[in-house]
């Protein structure tokens, strides 16, 4: 049961990860909680599911391989949501840069209102429901089942998470984003054209909540302009488990609250599913206020 | 090559600059001293493009800077090596120094990269190393090669001397000439005006905003309000 309980975690938790991403990125560069970035996993989720209705629209001869065609659905909808953060952070961000700490996140949460409404009125409010293109099997192996879809959703957020870590860390555009978190002041003086940089931590963190988003509709198999309050306040929780503002605690952060609530919920009571991450989160704090690979910022003036 | 002329630079109320000009020639090292909150940064700062003017120009070979961003001044050859180093205390020490490429290309940067540490061997062993995790002296030459990544044609260094022990200081200001001999410009803040005169050609002197004095850096030396203010003499 450990195992099985462990597995269903792993899943939920890798996009959990995927989403908190976002907050940390864009924490790190800016120093501010982008509360609309659980919007932007909703909207992700949205526009897989409006790709994948057309698929039955595509000439047949490009619907043979359905693990293929998700894969361009997951990838299309990133790339569309990389504008939406990147036209998030231009209008409700940009303009108050230079604001009281106070008006960005009233910003933020005009801007999810607005989206959740958005989505509500273009889309309809009732859940919608994603056609079931994969006939995936349930394989039973050592006491553990689990679908295809569930080792494809793992392996592609490792994949992904695996990415951005190579490109955070690896390249010249990666090391600016660094840069900038650490001083975006001296960032400047180097050449480095800071506000690109914010819009590219913005794009890069909405991909990913895109990613989950489609992933998360594509295994539950039904959405609703809701979904992007919880999966914002979980991945948040997540990204402050692992310490807000370091690339690894995302990750790590995530997948834990994933498996914390998946075993909270398989040996407890699945009804508390919602709460037993806060609990850890709450002790976590406590104990180390920066968060499990958080490190003490050192402020300069 | 560089000529500021009446410059006014404002922090909310505080008016900081109150029309100071100056030039510096190609091929100088041109020195600003004065005491705690003379302009000195601020001046360098309205250079570099960090911080905007209210009035006056600033024209480089020719150009006028203002209406450009500070980070494409740096494209136009001019360097700003900030007060108080700030390295990037969580990259290493040669992600810093590519930071300080970030304008040139791949290959370009790598070749500039083994020009800087040919002139600071230190920073090549330190290389793997965490900008945070370094002495202060190795910061302080991080931030010079940092600064000189990107092949400048003027060098703006603000208090490279501060919390440095005598002999470092000697040292990196022993560099800075070597650099200036082959043919690099500098514009030097400095607290120290001891060494600051030492090995400039010309300075000026700013107390509260204004230039009170400027000339060529010998005679400044002599003078006997540059002594009693400024040598403790
Ligand atoms: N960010 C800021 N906000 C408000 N006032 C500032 C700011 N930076 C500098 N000032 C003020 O502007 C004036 C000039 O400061 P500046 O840093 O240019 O002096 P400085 O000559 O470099 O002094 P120091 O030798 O101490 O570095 C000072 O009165 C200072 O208090
Ligand atoms: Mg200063």
């Amino acid at each position: 049961m450990f195992l099985q309980h462990l597995l269903n975690g792993v899943t939920i938790g890798s996009s959990y990860a995927l989403i908190a991403l976002g907050y940390t990125l864009v924490y790190g560069v800016l120093k501010l909680i982008n509360f609309a970035h659980g919007e932007i996993y909703m909207i992700g989720a949205y526009l897989g599911f409006i790709l994948i209705s057309l698929i039955p629209t595509l000439p047949p001869s490009l619907q043979g391989n359905v693990v293929l065609l998700l894969l361009c659905v997951m990838l299309l909808a990133a790339l569309l949501c990389a504008l939406y953060g990147y036209y998030l952070e231009r209008i409700c961000y940009k303009p108050l840069r230079n604001a009281p700490r106070l008006s960005p996140l009233i910003s933020a949460l005009g801007a999810s209102l607005f989206l959740q409404n958005f989505v509500m009125i273009t889309m309809g409010a009732r859940d919608k429901i994603f056609p079931q293109l994969l006939k995936s099997a349930t394989i039973t192996l050592g006491g553990v089942s689990f679908t295809w879809l569930q080792v494809a959703i793992i392996a592609s957020s490792l994949l992904l998470m695996a990415g951005l870590s190579l490109f955070i860390n690896h390249t010249k555009f990666g090391t600016a984003i660094r840069a900038v978190s650490s001083d975006p002041y001296m960032a400047g003086l180097l050449g480095i054209n800071v506000d690109s940089v914010i819009s590219l931590t913005f794009m890069a963190g909405s991909f990913l909540a895109a990613c989950a988003g489609v992933m998360i509709g594509v295994y539950y198999g039904t959405i609703n302009f809701t979904l992007g309050y919880l999966g914002g306040i979980k991945a948040f929780t997540a990204a402050v488990l692992g310490g807000i503002g370091s690339v690894g605690g995302a990750m790590v952060g995530g997948l834990l609250l994933g498996i914390i609530e998946a075993l909270g919920a398989g040996y407890f009571s699945s009804e508390y599913k919602d709460v037993y991450a806060f609990f850890i989160l709450i002790g976590v704090l406590i104990l180390k206020p920066s968060g499990l690979l958080g490190r003490k910022s050192h402020e300069r003036a | 090559m560089l000529s500021v002329d009446n410059i006014e630079l404002f922090y909310g109320q505080v008016h900081a600059v109150k029309g100071v000009s100056l030039t510096v020639n190609a091929g100088e090292i041109v020195t600003l001293i004065g005491a705690n909150g003379a302009g000195k940064s601020s001046t360098l700062k309205a250079i570099s493009g960090v911080h905007p003017t209210k009035a006056g120009s600033i024209t480089f070979r020719g150009e006028p800077l203002q209406s450009l961003p500070a980070h494409a001044i740096v494209g136009r050859g001019i360097s700003h090596c900030p007060e108080g180093r700030r390295i990037f205390y969580e990259l290493t020490v040669r992600e810093n120094l590519l930071m300080g490429g970030f304008l040139l290309s791949g290959t370009t940067a790598l070749e500039r990269l083994e020009t800087v540490m040919e002139l600071f061997p230190r920073l090549r062993e330190r290389l793997t190393q965490l900008g945070g995790t370094l002495s202060g002296g190795e910061q302080q030459m991080l931030a010079i090669g940092r600064a000189l990544m990107s092949n400048p044609a003027l060098l703006m260094l603000d208090e490279p001397s501060l919390g440095l022990a005598p002999l470092v200081v000697e040292k990196i200001f022993q560099r800075v000439v070597e650099l200036n001999q082959g043919g690099l410009t500098v514009l030097l803040v400095e607290q120290n005006a001891h060494i600051a005169l030492g090995i400039s050609h010309r300075a000026y002197v700013l107390e509260t905003g204004r230039v009170i004095l400027s000339g060529q850096s010998a005679d400044l030396a002599l003078d006997e309000r540059v002594q009693k203010a400024y040598l403790g003499g």
